[in-house]
C-alpha cells in the first residue's frame, strides 16, 4: 500500500516535473499557457515552441532518466554491487568512440542521424565484445569476470577517445567533449520514438526478471535453488540493462549519476523489492532529469550546462543527505 | 535418460562418483544413500570427506562422473529448475543479500517457483508464507532487516523461506554452524517436526551428538567413502569415529527421554598426542 501510494506520488511528479520544464527558455508560459499549446490553441509561435521544442526535450529528459534509472537498478542487482550504473561495463565509452570517431571524421553537426547512429554502432560493440570476454573463460557468465571485462574494455575505448581527441581541431573537440557530457540540445520526436521503444520493451523485459533479481541478490546458489535460471538471467538483464544505456546515450550523451543514485534512493526510502523497485526507479529517474535539464537551460541562457554536471550538481547533495539520514539510524 | 527405481521415493544414490575437473582424485569415490519421505538422514565426516559434494550430486548441482544420484527415481541433474524448486527446498551454506532485505521479504522469495514473472500473489502464496513463518517461529520478524537479526534468527528465516515454497523435501547444509546452543536445538527441533509432517530431510553436520538425538539414520562418509551408515548406533561406534575423525573418542549413552541410549561422542585427551600439552 505504501509503495502503491509510493509509485502514484513518483508518477504524478514526472508529470509536474514535464510540466514544469516546458514552462521556461527564451520565451517565458504560464501552465495554462503551456497546456493549451500542447493541444495546439494559442499564440502559433507559442504552438511552435512547446510541440516541435520543449514537448519533445522534456518527454526524451524523461524517457533517458527513466532509462538510465532502470538500468543502474538492473545492472546493481545483476552484479549484486551498490557501485553499479548503467556505465560501469563500458557502454558509454563504446558509444563515445563511434561519436567521437564520427565527429573526427568531419561529421561535425550534432543534429543528424549519422552522430547517434555512429554511437549506437559504439555501444553495440562494447555490448557484444565485454559480453563475449565474459563468458569466455567458463561457458557459464561470471559476474566478476563481466564486470572486470566491462571495466578493462571500458578503459580501452576512453584510451581511444583521448587519442582521437588528441588530434582533433579546437570546434571538433568542443562538439565532441561536450557530447560526452550529455545534451539533450538535439531532442527531436524522432529521438523520442527511439526512445520510446526502447523504454517500453527493455521496462518490461526488465520487469519481467523483477522476482529473479530479488532471489539473485539474496545469493546465487539461493537463486538457483529457488527455481532461477540463473545465467538465462544474467545474459537477459546484461544485454536489456545495456541497451537502456545504449539507447540513452545515443540520444543525450552521457549522464551519469541518475544510473548510480536513483536506484539506491529508491532503496533508502522504501526498500529494495525489484518488482517496486524497478518501476519507482524509472518514474524518479523521469521526474528527476527533465528538472535536471531544465536548469541546465536557464542558470546562464542564452547558453546551455552540460546536463551530465547538473545532474551532479543537485544529485550529489541530495544523496549524501539521504545516506546521513540513513546513518543516523531512521531507516535501518 | 530417465531412470525409475522401484521403490524411488526420496533421495537414492549409488556408487555415486565425483571428481572434479582437473582434480586427480574422486572428491566422493562411490557412495551409497537414501532418505526417504519422513526421514530425517544426517551426512556426517571431517572437512573435505565429500560431504557437501554428495549432496551437490543429490541436489543435481553437480553431475556424478559414476554411478547415479537419484530424486524420485529421476537422475538429480534432469530435474527442471523449477520443478526442483517446488519439491525440494533447499538452504545452501553461504548466502549474503547483497542489499537490504526484509524477513517478509526473504520468506516471500520461497514462492518464486510457484508464480513465474507476473503472477500477484494470491491467498494461496499467503498462506504458505504465513505457515512458514510460524513453523519457524519468525512471524514476528517479518519487518525486521535481515542484516540486523542473529545468526540463529537468520538461518530460522532462511528455513521459512524454503518451507514457503511449501516443498515434500528439505536439503541443508551445514545449518547449525556457529550456532549456540538454544539456536542450534531451536533448528534440530524445526527439522524433526517437518520429518514428522512427511519431509524428507536431508543434511550435512559437525554435530555428531544432536545429530545421534535427532537423525533417523547417519551416513560418514570418509575421504570420499562411506565409512558406515545406518542407525546413529550402528554408526556413532568408538573404532569408527576414532579413526574417520583420527581423534580418540569414547562412547556413552544418552540418559535424556527423547532418545534413551542413543551415542553420545565424547573426545578423550589421553596422553602422548603428539603436539599437545599432556593434560
Amino acid at each position: 500500500m505504501k509503495r502503491t501510494i509510493a509509485l502514484a506520488g513518483l508518477g504524478a511528479a514526472a508529470v509536474a516535473a514535464i510540466l514544469l520544464s516546458m514552462r521556461y527558455g527564451a520565451v517565458g508560459m504560464d501552465l495554462a499557457e503551456v497546456l493549451a499549446a500542447i493541444r495546439g490553441v494559442g499564440e502559433p509561435s507559442s504552438v511552435t515552441i512547446v510541440r516541435e521544442l520543449r514537448l519533445p526535450r522534456a518527454v526524451l529528459a524523461a524517457l533517458v532518466g527513466g532509462a538510465l534509472a532502470l538500468s543502474g537498478g538492473a545492472f546493481q542487482a545483476l552484479l549484486r554491487n551498490p557501485l553499479a550504473e548503467p556505465y560501469v561495463l563500458g557502454v558509454s565509452s563504446g558509444a563515445a568512440v563511434g561519436a567521437v570517431a564520427w565527429i573526427a571524421a568531419g561529421g561535425l553537426t550534432i543534429a543528424g542521424v549519422g552522430l547517434p547512429a555512429a554511437a549506437l554502432a559504439g555501444a553495440l560493440f562494447a555490448i557484444a565484445l565485454v559480453l563475449r570476454i565474459g563468458s569466455r573463460v567458463d561457458r557459464g557468465l561470471d559476474v566478476r569476470v563481466l564486470l572486470l571485462a566491462g571495466v578493462v574494455t571500458g578503459s580501452f575505448f576512453t584510451a581511444c577517445i583521448l587519442l582521437l581527441l588528441s588530434f582533433q581541431q579546437a570546434d571538433a573537440f568542443r562538439s565532441a567533449v561536450f557530447w560526452m557530457m550529455g545534451s539533450l540540445a538535439g531532442a527531436t520526436w524522432r529521438a523520442v520514438g527511439f526512445m520510446g521503444a526502447v523504454v517500453v520493451v527493455g521496462g518490461a523485459a526488465l520487469v519481467s526478471l523483477a522476482r529473479a533479481f530479488n532471489a539473485l541478490s539474496v545469493g546465487e546458489e539461493t537463486a538457483a535453488f529457488l527455481g532461477v535460471p540463473v545465467d538465462r538471467v544474467r545474459r537477459a538483464a546484461y544485454l536489456i540493462a545495456s541497451g537502456l544505456a545504449a539507447g540513452s546515450v545515443v540520444v543525450a550523451g552521457g549522464i551519469g549519476f541518475v544510473g548510480l543514485v536513483v536506484p539506491h534512493a529508491i532503496r533508502i526510502l522504501w526498500g529494495g523489492e525489484h518488482r517496486f523497485l524497478l518501476p519507482a526507479s524509472f518514474l524518479a529517474g523521469a521526474a528527476f532529469l527533465p528538472l535536471a535539464d531544465l536548469l541546465a537551460r536557464v542558470v546562464v541562457a542564452p547558453n546551455e550546462l552540460p546536463l551530465g554536471v547538473v545532474t551532479s550538481f543537485i544529485g550529489v547533495p541530495f544523496f549524501v543527505g539521504l545516506l546521513r539520514r540513513q546513518a543516523r539510524g531512521i531507516e535501518p | 535418460m530417465i531412470v525409475a527405481s522401484a521403490d524411488g521415493r526420496g533421495w537414492r544414490a549409488r556408487d555415486a562418483r565425483y571428481r572434479y575437473p582437473g582434480g586427480t582424485a574422486d572428491a566422493l569415490a562411490g557412495a551409497d544413500i537414501d532418505a526417504a519421505p519422513g526421514e530425517l538422514v544426517a551426512i556426517l565426516g571431517p572437512n573435505g570427506a565429500g560431504k557437501s559434494t554428495l549432496l551437490k550430486l543429490l541436489l543435481g548441482v553437480l553431475e556424478p562422473t559414476g554411478g547415479t544420484a537419484e530424486y524420485e527415481g529421476v537422475a538429480a541433474g534432469l530435474w527442471e529448475p523449477v520443478e526442483r524448486a517446488r519439491r525440494i527446498g533447499v538452504l545452501p551454506q553461504h548466502e549474503e543479500p547483497a542489499f537490504p532485505v526484509t524477513v517478509g521479504e526473504l520468506v516471500a522469495m520461497g514462492r518464486y517457483p510457484h508464480l513465474g514473472p507476473w503472477r500477484r500473489p494470491g491467498p494461496a502464496d499467503r498462506a504458505a508464507v504465513a505457515s512458514a513463518l510460524e513453523r519457524c517461529r519468525v512471524a514476528d520478524l517479518v519487518a525486521r532487516p535481515f542484516a540486523t537479526l542473529s545468526g540463529g534468527e537468520r538461518q530460522r528465516a532462511r528455513l521459512a523461506r524454503a518451507l514457503a515454497q511449501e516443498p515434500e523435501a528439505l536439503a541443508l547444509d551445514e545449518p547449525t554452524a556457529s550456532l549456540d546452543v538454544a539456536h542450534e536445538m531451536e533448528i534440530w527441533e524445526i527439522l524433526r517436526q517437518e520429518a514428522a509432517r512427511g519431509f524428507a530431510v536431508l543434511l550435512t553436520t559437525h554435530h555428531l551428538n544432536l545429530a545421534a538425538r535427532y537423525a533417523d539414520r547417519l551416513v560418514l562418509i570418509d575421504a570420499g567413502r562411506v565409512a558406515a551408515s545406518g542407525s546413529p548406533a550402528e554408526v556413532l561406534r568408538e573404532e569408527t569415529v576414532s579413526r574417520v575423525y583420527g581423534w580418540p573418542v569414547r562412547v556413552e549413552e544418552l540418559a535424556e527421554p527423547d532418545r534413551p541410549g542413543a551415542p553420545q561422542i565424547v573426545p578423550l585427551r589421553p596422553a602422548g598426542i603428539s603436539g599437545f600439552p599432556n593434560p
